[in-house]
């Protein structure tokens, strides 16, 4: 293996994602691992492909039966589906629809805010309150969920979408605000500096210079916010009663809840509607998603 | 779709001209500079509010007896010491601890192997990359528990495929010996996402190391153990501390598995889930917060733990 040491075909290429051999490569090595890489990726697609087919499958065919690709077509699963809790499945994907669009205007607007307050101004206290908002990026939601329900229900917030929004726009999220601190320290202090010169107040530098720059960031908390909200199950569960505000994921839940053993096919054909805009948002988006934890995973 | 999100997010910012109509306004001193910053900071302040306050409250609500009716009745350290004599309590911290000690260090040896292996220059990268990474975004969704449900049911694709082997069916979702291995294993599913940071960090490792120990004859496990590890091992413990915290505050997998009960036998009963049946099935908040604050400690003390031992085995020089 050695041998192949100081082969020709180290390249340094930086470029991310088209690698080249890298160091110690050999066809056999490289064959290996491409074999190796396929079942992996194979049995962790599986559960998910099974899905997507167990959605066309006739009820009686469901189970057992290993076969990816249905020897009997059913797509009634889905209308089925659709109509089979209390609401249209309509209503509860335009619930949580509202939700994470709403979620999302909320974290690009309060945790920007907050950014560039804590990357870009000197203000009293600054080092201080940095810490205190990475330290609230540490503490377990759990410990705040108590008095958080009784202050909402002091509120009359119950079953009302307040509780999940509300906090969204007060920059609650410490992980999104942190990204985006990450984002704005790497732009060049110069910028300020010019704007200022220029007769730019901090919000107006904030507003024409540091926002159109930290798209990219922008997008990566837009993506997070959406995987997280779309898939969130406790805050629903535990602030929503009504079954006319419920979101798909408490939605979905109701098929064991009603105890219907015939109602696979439909309750499958509703978990890949429900899955499909995060692979939808995923494949789109993969790019921020992957610089987003590495970027907070790094540093 | 990408740029449609990214017009979508902010439209008025790109449309804007940069240049500001009015004259230059250039106030001075120090706390008008302290103005600017708080006022930026406003929304967090007040958010800061919504957790500082119920941080607090839940501490005091602790030492109280509360229904949510009456008002809360001081019992000083009554709800700890009921603690130490609930056999269901000390069987949701039991779960919770062999999970996360389970399940952790093996979805991180699974990330650390395929970001390895990634990382020795592979086409299709992106490709395989998404592969392992997507079921990271879907563990904790409602769907996928659901779809474990049955892909681990009686006569689930498991237990078909174990027939293949002429394996007996194995009732995994109903056994208490089995019903939490089940949840391991969706765990272990979820590796992409440290798997993504393992990555990133491998990169940034210069070939030119592995190339001067080649040359001096280092075997690949010498190379794995005097190289990778200790240039990787910030990234291990950052990775190890997240997976820790998340893992102590499991909830859907528990819920969704076992209709709400943490069944069967208490056997996926999580901390939290117990939690959420003490304080919101019946309305004991005063002992929720108590368990609450316990898990704090808990959670504090591994952290704590990491930290101390990270001296050892983190190498933090360049």
């Amino acid at each position: 293996m050695s041998t192949t040491a100081q082969s020709p075909r180290v390249k340094d290429r930086s470029d991310d994602d088209s690698l080249v051999e890298r160091f110690g490569s050999t066809r056999r090595g490289r064959f290996t691992r491409h074999v190796a890489l396929c079942l992996i990726g194979l049995f962790m697609m599986y559960p998910l492909l099974w899905l997507l087919s167990s959605s066309v499958k006739p009820n009686g065919l469901i189970f057992s039966d290993l076969a990816l690709w249905p020897a009997e077509w059913n797509p009634s699963n889905y209308t089925d589906g659709w109509t089979a809790l209390e609401y249209d499945f309509g209503v509860y994907f335009s619930n949580s629809i509202i939700i994470v669009v709403l979620s999302i205007l909320g974290n690009l607007f309060s945790c920007s805010l907050a950014a560039y307050g804590f990357a870009r101004l000197k203000f009293t206290g600054r080092k201080l309150f940095f810490a205190l908002m990475l330290g609230t990026m540490m503490l377990p939601g759990h410990v705040l969920l108590i008095p958080q329900y009784i202050l909402f229900a002091k509120l009359g917030w119950l079953n009302t979408y307040y509780p999940l929004l509300v906090p969204n726009f007060l920059a609650t999220n410490a992980f999104y605000i942190f990204l985006m601190v990450q984002f704005m320290r790497s732009l060049p202090p110069e910028l300020d500096d010019a704007a200022r010169i220029d007769g730019c107040g901090p919000f107006r530098t904030f507003w024409s210079v540091i926002l159109p720059l930290c798209r990219p960031a922008f997008a990566t908390t837009a993506i997070f916010t959406f995987i997280s909200v779309w898939n969130e199950f406790f805050g629903p569960l535990l602030y929503l009663t009504d079954p006319e505000l419920y979101t798909v994921p408490l939605a979905l839940r109701q098929f064991i809840d009603s105890e219907g053993q015939s109602q696979w096919g439909p309750m499958f054909a509703m978990s890949v509607l429900s899955l499909a805009p995060i692979i939808g948002f995923f494949i789109a988006g993969q790019k921020y998603l992957v610089k987003g934890i590495a970027t907070t995973g790094l540093k | 779709m990408t740029t449609s999100t990214e017009a979508a997010v902010m439209p008025e910012a790109a449309a804007r001209p940069a240049r500001s109509p009015r004259g230059p306004r250039r106030p001075h001193g120090r706390a008008h500079k302290d103005r600017a910053g708080y006022l930026f900071l406003l929304p967090w302040f007040i958010g800061m509010l919504f957790t500082v306050v119920p941080f607090f409250a839940s501490l005091y609500l602790a030492f109280t007896d509360y229904d949510l009716l009456s008002s809360p009745e001081w019992i000083g350290l009554q709800n700890f010491a009921d603690m130490f004599d609930d056999p269901v309590l000390l069987k949701s911290l039991k779960v919770t601890f062999i999970y996360t000690f389970v399940s952790v260090p093996l979805s991180l040896a699974a990330a650390l192997g395929v970001a390895m292996i990634l990382n020795r220059g592979i086409k299709a990268l992106p490709v395989y990359r998404a592969v392992f990474y997507l079921p990271s975004l879907l563990g904790a969704s409602v769907a996928v528990v659901l779809l474990w449900r049955y892909v681990f049911g009686l006569d689930g694709i498991v237990n078909a495929f174990l027939g293949w082997f002429g394996m007996d069916a194995i009732a995994w979702t109903s056994d208490p010996d089995f019903a939490l291995t089940t949840l391991i294993i969706l765990h272990i599913w979820t590796f992409g996402s440290p798997m993504v940071i393992f990555l990133a960090g491998l990169r940034q490792i210069p070939v030119m190391y592995y190339e001067a120990a080649a040359v001096d004859g280092a075997s690949k496990w010498r190379r794995f153990r005097s190289i990778t590890l200790p240039l990787l091992s910030p990234i291990i413990f950052f990775n190890l501390i997240q997976s820790i915290i998340a893992s102590f505050q499991t909830f859907t997998q528990g819920f969704v598995m076992n209709n709400g009960g943490g069944g069967p036998a208490n056997s996926t009963l999580f901390y939290n889930l117990y939690l959420y049946q003490q304080g919101f099935n019946q309305f004991n908040m005063g002992y929720a917060s108590a368990m609450a604050w316990t898990l704090l400690v808990i959670i504090a003390a591994f952290t704590a733990l990491t930290f101390f031992t990270a001296k050892y085995w983190v190498n933090y020089d360049n």
